[in-house]
């Protein structure tokens, strides 16, 4: 297990560093420097910019030294934000889109698993029909859809809740964990439902209940573990889809997240930010992707032996 | 015996037929998407004002006998606006998908085929791609190539084979034991030729239902590119585009942002349950009753 957890970690630095030279290469093989404004700057000007952000140098050269910065973990300056720091956006944003995000996971898993264990007792009746239904609508409802849907009918027409912010008002961060959440909520549904169902066939389920244990304690001590495994291979998948389903949620919401910043570095051409936030934000994703694999692992007794057979 | 062979081999895509028949939510869903299919490509034909016909007196207006699904704050007749987007949705879907199935398809085919050493460096290259988070890396082109179409068919594409060779190769790998290879094999069949005759066409139960499933993800994609601001850009239209801006404007004038809404939605819903239920037709292990 441990060897195994470190073999993928291993895996990961070369990941990392293709990501890293991806972007840093695609970024500067860009059109139009950054530098190359609407309006006419003197070329003194351009020169003395150039000079500060390294870039008069070769390419390679500034690659190998942002590369050294960045395993540092220094992004550098931003273009745009003059006097900031790409890590200061990023130790600004992140807090909030990991609270977001935190909260979408929360909805996510308490409805989709409830929705999901509960259709699985009952197959093919009304208790399986409606929250699969509503799945497949959670499913074809896109967040940048079912938000502005939200803030329609909660925000404006019935005036319940404020329709932007985040943690300026009570209740300004219902709307928004609600809009990233249900999509994932109607996976995860879905992915309990198939896990369950192919549990509560197997033979040590029929074993627990020949002993008589009431179904409840049948479906919370035998099957929640194995139906389940689906759902927690998920969370890393879902993880990024959070991360980049942010980008509009915080849009949409005006909550200075990540995401939002991301996006409006994207508008403004700040290679800097652009290219810091890319790689910060790829480290983040497969680090959860590891922490994902390995969670389903540890509660796969046959996908454990399965590694210790190869290893 | 030779009709009994015959009737063997059809009787799959029959069978899957007759299962597919009494899902009546993957038939609506079929019947929804050859609409869609019929209305795209006659929009020209049929629809009812001109793509940028305006009528600046009107500015924006409801639903209406003239205007069935109301006017854009342009005074542009909302129906033909999301005929045309329709369009561009649709031809994003069936192209990056497209582009997709043959990067896929081959590479797996190729992968599974051979085998080895070849096989597990290609299937290396996919796990190692697998890692990368392509929603961020698609942004980037958008941002450092420009907001080209072309460009986001390919990289929309370039992002959805993946699964799609793990399919294939799984696929051929079971193949290519099978004795109707080794009789090609024998015959003197040059590998390509097997491949493409032998091994490909048995691949297509999984690759269908895969690809309908793909297509409404590579829209729902198109749809939150186009919605950022970084997918298709004006004059073209997409639904995604159209519903950027109608949040704008919902405030005011809501069936700006609920028609384009439930265009895109009601599509979705569509190839999914279509998809769904080719997956259930096409599965030789669902069981027939």
């Amino acid at each position: 297990m441990y060897r195994f957890a470190i073999s993928r970690l291993l895996q990961a630095i070369p990941v990392l560093l293709m990501v890293v030279t991806v972007t840093f290469f695609l970024v500067h093989s860009a059109p139009g420097g950054p530098f190359s404004a609407d309006k006419a700057v003197p070329p003194e000007v351009i020169k003395a910019l150039e000079e500060q952000y390294n870039l008069n140098q070769p390419v390679w050269q500034q690659y190998l030294s942002y590369l050294g910065d960045v395993v540092q973990g220094d992004f550098g300056p931003s273009f745009k934000y003059s006097g900031r720091t790409v890590n200061e956006l990023i130790a600004a944003g992140l807090p909030i889109t990991a609270e977001l995000a935190f909260y979408a996971m929360l909805v996510a898993l308490s409805v989709g698993i409830t929705a999901g264990v509960g259709a699985a007792m009952r197959p093919n009746t009304m208790q399986d029909y409606l929250p699969m239904t509503g799945a497949m609508i959670g499913i074809c409802m896109p967040s940048f859809l079912l938000g502005p849907l939200l803030v329609l009918v909660f925000g404006i027409h019935l005036d319940w809740l404020p329709v932007s912010g985040w943690g300026d008002i009570p209740g300004d961060k219902i709307l928004p964990s609600i809009t990233l959440g249900t999509g994932y909520a109607a996976y995860i549904a879905r992915l309990s439902r198939g896990g369950m169902l192919e549990v509560l066939s197997q033979d040590y389920i029929r074993t627990a209940r020949a002993k008589g244990l009431s179904e409840r304690l049948v479906i919370i001590k035998h099957a929640l573990r194995g139906g389940l495994i689906p759902v927690v291979a998920f969370l890393g998948p879902a993880f990024a889809g959070l991360l980049a389903g942010s980008f509009v949620v915080e849009t949409i919401f005006q909550i200075p997240g990540l995401g939002r910043f991301y996006v409006q570095a994207a508008f403004n051409r700040d290679y800097t930010l652009i290219l810091g936030m890319t790689i910060f934000l790829s480290t983040l994703i497969i680090l959860f992707n590891l922490l994902s694999d390995m969670l389903a692992i540890w509660l796969n007794p046959k996908l454990r032996q399965e590694i210790r057979g190869t290893n | 015996m030779a009709d009994a062979i015959e009737e063997h081999g059809t009787s799959l895509w029959k069978d899957a037929w007759i299962k597919l028949s009494k899902n009546r939510l993957a038939l609506f869903g079929l019947a929804v998407l050859i609409m869609l299919i019929l209305t795209s490509l006659l929009t020209p034909l049929i629809a009812p004002y001109g793509y940028e016909t305006q009528d600046l007196d009107m500015g924006a207006t409801a639903p209406s006998l003239q205007h069935w699904l109301g006017t854009d704050i342009f005074g542009r007749d909302m129906l033909t606006r999301i005929m045309y987007g329709g369009r561009v949705s649709l031809m994003v879907g069936f192209i990056a998908t497209a582009v997709a199935l043959v990067i896929g398809i081959s590479w797996g085919a190729i992968a599974g085929f051979f085998g080895g050493r070849l096989d597990a460096i290609m299937m290396r290259i996919v796990d190692v791609l697998y890692a990368l988070p392509f929603m961020i890396f698609i942004i980037l082109l958008m941002v450092v190539f420009g907001r080209n179409i072309l460009l986001l068919f390919l990289a929309i594409g370039a992002v959805e084979w993946l699964t799609m060779a793990r399919i294939v190769r799984s696929q051929v790998m079971a193949l290519r034991n099978q004795e109707f290879v080794e009789a090609a094999n024998s015959l003197g069949l040059s590998e390509w030729t097997i491949i493409r005759r032998h091994i490909i066409p048995n691949t297509l139960g999984p690759v269908i239902v895969y690809t309908t499933l793909t297509i409404p993800s590579v829209m729902l994609l198109e749809a939150f590119l186009s919605f950022l601001g970084l997918g298709i850009q004006p004059p073209e239209s997409s639904w995604g585009l159209l519903i950027n801006y109608g949040v704008e404007t919902m405030e005011e004038f809501p069936w700006l942002l609920i028609f384009p809404g439930i265009a895109l939605s009601l599509t979705l819903f569509a190839l999914n349950f279509l998809g769904d239920g080719l997956r259930d037709a096409l599965d030789p292990r669902t069981s027939k009753d």
